[in-house]
């Protein structure tokens, strides 16, 4: 019974779809103000010819990745800067949790002023919120190596960069992509968020102009993309992570 | 105490350099105001009868779309939680969407509910719902059998079952649901007043924003983020007093 369960999900989401039709198609609901599913479905393929959607995924996906590299690059060597003195953890480590949990997108008309209207914003924003779970979780990774696989490191006589690349890193990589994984869904979120606010760049944008055009079916369909694309991302991340926790044990 | 040293330590290190950089002259002065400035604009935001105004507006707004979006989070979560099929059947879904940002929805929210306080409420209510609903979901499949086998054997109904077994013992994965609700919601309701209000504190910093007052804006995103910590923590005071009792 619970194996036809994720299809029972899919045939009442199926169903409501169709409930909707009808209620749209008998004047119950304005079509005005929610157009109707076969509509929304039959604008799928024409956003994705006419609206570029390709090229804004891959723009959209850019800005992730750009500030995904500068989340590692900047989040992890704090990590490693807090970990090594107990005096800057205790001082930082909760200003950076603090960091964490402040609503950062509501700056995001300082970034403009800071930045312009640029994807360097959108690129800063998605830094923003999510360098602190990966200076977090890298602490946390490094912090948490057992201490027989320091004293090997120590009696080789390992330098601190070896100690660094040979120990401490491979031990704290699963914390490490933890954060990074909770790094980048702030970051995507942010980013997507930005993009429709500030009317620019990727899919985000796209929302919005549709919206504002007024073209119902086109904006209901933008919002499915973004949520297909939103979900194949964290399902893989998510993948990722548990593949990476198997592997080391 | 030493921890606690070292934090101001810190955050006076941290006011400092932006007071330098503030000074040196590198960045256009009224992008980075000096301290006093941004201090000055919050004395004087603390003092302008439209501040607590506009703060009434986003607080009502925010208020219910939490008691709505945690009423339908917690029905939702007890039901995911206490039903394997209909967990089998939602649960994936409610999790793959929980991450999404939700500021997305808001075109579609403003033609439903008006560019009113409506659109602001619903958006503050889809970003509760999911956190509380995946809370309470793993709480009730942490209640223990126990309960559950007095509530069968005593003829509970499904009804009673929620108010007298489940709903008592999922008290803290309610309350942190919540405590995470409560920030989405901040967020998606502050967001949704930049994008399109007459009045809230995201309508505030727009405005700012509008008249480029720089130390009015970096003033009123100040007084947001305390305010949102201060809701926080009113929480887990809350949470630490009943939850773990």
């Amino acid at each position: 019974m619970l194996l036809l369960a994720p299809l029972f999900g899919i045939a009442t989401l199926v169903a409501a779809g169709a409930a909707l039709q009808a209620l749209i198609v008998g004047d119950v609901i304005s079509r005005y103000v929610v157009p109707p599913p076969s509509d929304v479905f039959a604008a799928f393929e024409r956003i994705i010819v006419e609206e570029h959607v390709p090229a804004r995924f891959l723009l959209t996906s850019a800005e992730t990745f750009a500030a995904g590299v500068l989340i590692l690059a900047v989040g992890v060597p704090i990590g490693f800067w807090l970990y090594h003195s107990q005096l800057l953890r205790r001082a930082f480590e909760p200003w950076v949790a603090a960091w964490a949990a402040a609503p950062l997108v509501l700056a995001y008309p300082l970034f403009l002023v800071l930045f312009g209207r640029s994807s360097v914003t959108i690129v800063i924003m998605g830094f923003a919120a999510g360098v602190a779970p990966v200076i977090l979780k890298t602490v946390e990774g490094l912090v948490a190596t057992r201490a027989v696989l320091i004293d090997v490191g120590r009696s080789l006589r390992l330098t601190q960069g070896q100690m660094f690349r040979k120990i401490l890193f491979p031990a704290a990589m699963p914390a490490v992509f933890t954060g990074l994984r909770l790094g980048l869904t702030f970051s995507l979120i942010n980013i997507v968020g930005v993009e429709f606010l500030i009317n620019l760049g990727g899919l985000g944008q796209l929302i919005n102009e549709l919206a504002e055009r007024y073209d119902l079916p086109g904006t209901y369909a933008a919002i499915g993309f973004v949520l297909l694309a939103s979900v194949v991302f964290f399902a893989a991340m998510e993948r990722i992570e548990r593949w990476l926790q198997r592997a080391h044990g | 105490m030493a921890a606690t040293r070292s934090r101001l330590i810190a955050a006076l290190i941290l006011m400092a350099a932006w007071q330098a950089l503030a000074s040196s002259g590198l960045l256009f002065r009224d992008v980075v105001p000096s301290l006093w400035r941004i201090v000055a604009a919050i004395a004087i935001t603390l003092g302008t009868p439209a501040f607590y105004a506009n703060l009434g507006v986003t607080a009502e707004e925010f208020v219910v779309a939490v008691a709505l979006g945690g009423l339908a989070g917690a029905c939702a979560g007890l039901l995911l939680g206490a039903n394997r099929f209909l967990a089998a059947a939602y649960e994936r879904w409610v999790h793959y969407l929980a991450p999404v940002p939700k500021i997305i929805f808001f075109p579609a929210l403003l033609l439903a509910f008006g560019a009113g306080e409506g659109s602001k409420i619903a958006i503050g209510a889809i970003s509760c719902f999911f956190p509380v609903a995946i809370s309470v979901a793993s709480g009730v499949r942490g209640v223990r059998r126990v309960l559950l086998q007095v509530g069968h054997s005593f003829r509970a109904t499904i009804w009673q079952m929620a108010m007298k077994i489940y709903l008592p013992a999922v008290r803290e994965p309610l309350l942190n649901g919540l405590r995470l609700g409560f920030g989405v919601a901040a967020i998606g309701v502050l967001l949704a007043e930049t994008k399109l209000s007459k009045a809230g504190l995201g309508f505030l910093v727009m405005d700012a924003y509008r008249r480029f007052d720089m130390p009015g804006m970096y003033a009123l995103l100040i007084l947001v983020v305390l305010l949102v910590a201060a809701v926080n923590a009113a929480v887990n005071a809350c949470l630490s007093r009943h939850g773990r009792a």
